[in-house]
């Protein structure tokens, strides 16, 4: 994982050509697939480029989730209505795996094997697309922006075609973690995690700077839906500070339980588990009408990272609303929908500066070299280079107001894994270029 | 059969299923490699998942089929297979897949003997219940050790290598050059002719008609001397090592051993691979795992296309198709395909010797 040490650069070329050279040999013995004019790879003709991902479009980590491919869709549509790529346009495939591995791994395979995508593009969630990486990387095939903060996918050694896009978890906890120290310090801390990589690398980041005012830890495991003994317990460690790593679902529940108990400590959850949209609708459902109201999260801090659908005067989402108008289901934007268009941007925008000589070798080149130039509405650059596949630097900390929006508590930090300093990020602020297009005006 | 069958006839009947079996298996297996060498990498991927479903439901009917025991609990019992893989191949230098697979059934067969030894006093609708609670509790054991399993990311398995001597055999037969993929539909094709042969002698067995009988009569089975118990118990563990075996297959298919690829729907999904099929018949655990492989890719392939149905839309249609498909199959086929198949060839055959007699109702 990250803390690993980073051996030379030349076992990790070897790796990369192994798997180059693997995917070569195979391609040569199924008859080369599309490779008519010499210069085209897998998945690409003369005028389109195959791409594909992995999502929970059924099961429980639908809600929400399943909207990230929407947003992808409609970004690519955009893309393809002013001319593609390079004349090319891009046809995106998303296919369901229920958010379990074993199906995840079924799908990708039919995704490279059946469909012979160009590339993998934002696999969704950690255990599923831990299911994958092996074998992308065997083949040779790009696994682009993850959508998944975890640690795992910052691994240039052993998986060079794979990249992360989200900041990391422990970076995120860090954030969280300074914040408290700095505004609260004497808060009792009280944490309420997700039994995986989400809990562990981001009480990983808070601990850092908060170990001695943690009064109490608990864990959820994924599908059980009873928090009841868990929120006890934080109520009774006395915390009046609960930091949640958790997942949407699990925000809803430990509120509705809090609300049951008369538990009112000062709420922070991660990005993951923060959107107001999706946790209301659930707390709607699971409390079956009982509990309604605008923002029921007024209050709670959480992190962002980019712009969100509730900041309608943000460029990034004037953007976002006209190209979900044209070319959405017409149903209201949502902050996964901007998630999935602003994945598609970046994507495009490596597409675009790859230009012409477009290769599976070479759009990951791209990811490499140009990686923290790469565009999109995010606050702080990418952290992708030769040595690092870690996606978004940095983020801000802020309260969710009653009418759903935010206010800042934080500047942007930009920060990392490990004990690399938070500093407040002083770059500008990136705009969306005037087509809506990255590579053109 | 010939009058020198009947002097020795027990031996002669023994001898006649072996071979029986035996020809059954190697036709299923010489079938099998002409499927792997003529298909495209994507549907030995898909046979490789037909492989560990196929073993799965074969031990599941087999148990619920022969002995009446239902188990909505294989699903956990795969999970013991699967990750008793992982961490066998999870070293510096693995043992042959073959090794580990048979480690995987040793381990699953001794859960499946601690479990069977409850069931055992349990009938239908509570062994159920017991065998439901071992598939959701089952999964929280590689959370609860986090150290060994790795909790909710669970185990990388690393695919078997294809061994030199199969790489050149394969390339003489056929050619082709041997990926990864194309060793591990091998290692479930072997695995699964290996379970093929050992159901079909099993069905013809002592073995397999004392639990039938157990099944049928209970108390005549005890009166001529069967142990209820025991029976019961041997049928659990015989069917666990099924499920071990399925796990091992599927753990270096899916290349991971995860709590989320075993949840309670991968048991309910054997089950009803097992009901679709036909109850107690092999072949049926083929079609059930079948449909099971190919289906939810046809319908959503059938679902999207031009002017189709969105990728959630789509998704969505194949439990839906899956369902309808269980419902009919419950409503105008109770026996399932096999089962049915069956029963109209016995009917056609009885009309055919006793042309006057009237067909059975029902």
């Amino acid at each position: 994982m990250a803390h690993q040490p980073k051996p030379a650069r030349r076992s990790r070329r070897l790796v990369l050509g192994a798997a180059l050279a693997a995917s070569a040999l195979v391609v040569a013995a199924c008859g080369g697939g599309d490779d008519d004019g010499g210069s085209t790879d897998v998945g690409l003709t003369e005028d389109s480029i195959k791409i594909g991902g992995h999502f929970p479009l059924t099961g429980v980590a639908a809600p929400g989730y399943s909207e990230i491919p929407l947003g992808h869709k409609a970004y690519y549509d955009f893309v393809n209505a002013n001319g593609g790529v390079g004349g090319r346009d891009i046809e995106f495939i998303a296919k369901d795996d229920g958010y379990n591995p074993a199906k995840t791994s079924e799908v990708v395979n039919e995704l490279v094997l059946n469909d012979e995508v160009f590339a993998i593009v934002a696999g969704l969630g950690t255990p599923t697309h831990q299911a994958v990486t092996n074998f992308l990387n065997a083949e040779g095939v790009p696994d682009l922006t993850v959508s998944s903060g975890s640690l795992l996918w910052d691994n240039p050694e052993e998986l060079p075609m794979t990249f992360g896009w989200q900041p990391d978890y422990e970076s995120e906890g860090k954030v969280i973690g300074q914040y408290i120290a700095e505004n609260m310090p004497d808060a009792k801390v009280g944490i309420f995690g997700q039994d995986d990589e989400l809990g562990e690398d981001g009480t990983r980041g808070l601990e850092q700077f908060i170990d001695d005012q943690i009064v109490a830890q608990v864990k959820y495991v994924p599908g059980n839906t009873d928090v009841g003994p868990q929120i006890a317990e934080l109520q009774k460690s006395g915390a009046d500070v609960v930091v949640g790593f958790n997942v949407p679902s699990y925000t809803a529940l430990s509120q509705l339980v809090s609300m049951k108990l008369n538990f009112k400590p000062t709420w922070f959850y991660t990005n993951v588990g923060s959107d107001s949209g999706l946790v209301g609708s659930l707390l709607e459902e699971f409390s079956q009408g009982a509990v309604k109201g605008a923002s029921p999260l007024a209050g709670v801090y959480t992190t962002t990272y980019m712009p969100q659908a509730s900041e309608p005067e943000n460029d990034w989402t004037k953007l976002w609303q006209k190209v979900w108008d044209e070319y959405g289901d017409g149903s209201p934007l949502t902050n996964y929908k901007v998630y999935g268009m602003s994945q598609a941007f970046t994507l495009v925008d490596a597409l675009q500066r790859t230009g012409d000589d477009l290769s599976r070798e070479s759009i990951v080149e791209t990811f490499e070299q140009d990686g923290a130039d790469l565009g999109g509405p995010n606050y702080v650059p990418f952290r992708y280079s030769e040595d690092r596949h870690a996606g978004i630097g940095g983020l801000k900390l802020v309260e969710i107001q009653a009418n759903g929006t935010t206010a800042d508590k934080t500047p942007v930090l930009q920060t990392d894994v490990g004990d690399a300093p938070i500093e407040e990020y002083t770059g500008d602020a990136s705009t969306p270029p005037s087509s809506g297009i990255p590579g053109k005006d | 059969m010939t009058t020198d069958a009947a002097t020795r006839p027990a031996k002669r009947l023994l001898d006649l299923n072996l071979t029986r079996s035996l020809l059954i298996s190697v036709a299923v297996l010489l079938l099998g490699v002409l499927l792997l060498e003529s298909t495209d990498r994507y549907t030995n991927t898909q046979l490789s998942s037909l492989a560990y479903y196929a073993i799965a439901a074969i031990g599941l009917t087999a148990l619920t089929g022969l002995n009446g025991q239902i188990s909505l609990g294989h699903g956990a019992l795969m999970a013991v297979g699967a990750y008793t893989t992982a961490l066998m191949l999870d070293t510096e230098t693995p043992l042959p897949f073959p090794v580990v697979a048979l480690a995987a059934v040793v381990v699953t067969s001794l859960v499946g003997f601690v479990v069977g030894i409850g069931a055992a006093r349990l009938h239908g609708p509570y062994l159920a219940g017991a065998t439901l609670a071992l598939a959701v509790a089952l999964p929280s054991v590689a959370l609860y050790f986090k150290g060994t399993f790795n909790g909710e990311v669970g185990l990388t398995v690393v695919q078997p290598r294809p061994p030199e001597w199969f790489v050149s055999f394969i390339d003489a037969v056929s050619g082709e050059f041997v990926t990864s993929t194309k060793y591990v539909a091998y290692l479930g094709l072997f695995c699964l002719v290996v379970a093929l042969f050992f159901a079909l002698n099993l069905r013809r067995s002592k073995i397999g008609r004392h639990w039938r009988a157990v099944r049928d009569q209970e108390v005549a089975a005890e009166i001529a001397g069967i142990n209820l118990g025991r029976t019961r118990v041997q049928a659990f563990v015989i069917s666990a090592a099924y499920a071990g075996l399925a796990g091992a297959v599927m753990a270096i298919v899916a290349r991971l051993a995860a709590p989320g690829s075993f949840s309670i729907v991968l048991s309910l999904s054997l089950l009803t691979a097992a009901v679709i099929g036909g109850l107690g018949s092999i072949t049926g655990a083929f079609i059930g795992a079948a449909v099971l492989v190919f289906l939810p890719p046809w319908v959503t392939s059938m679902s999207t296309g031009p002017g189709g149905l969105s990728d959630t839309q789509a998704a969505q249609m194949s439990p839906l198709i899956y369902g309808i498909v269980l419902v009919l199959v419950m409503l105008l086929a109770p026996g399932g395909v096999m089962g049915t198949l069956s029963t109209a060839w016995r009917r056609a055959r009885l009309r055919r010797l006793h042309p006057a007699t009237p067909t059975q109702k029902g």
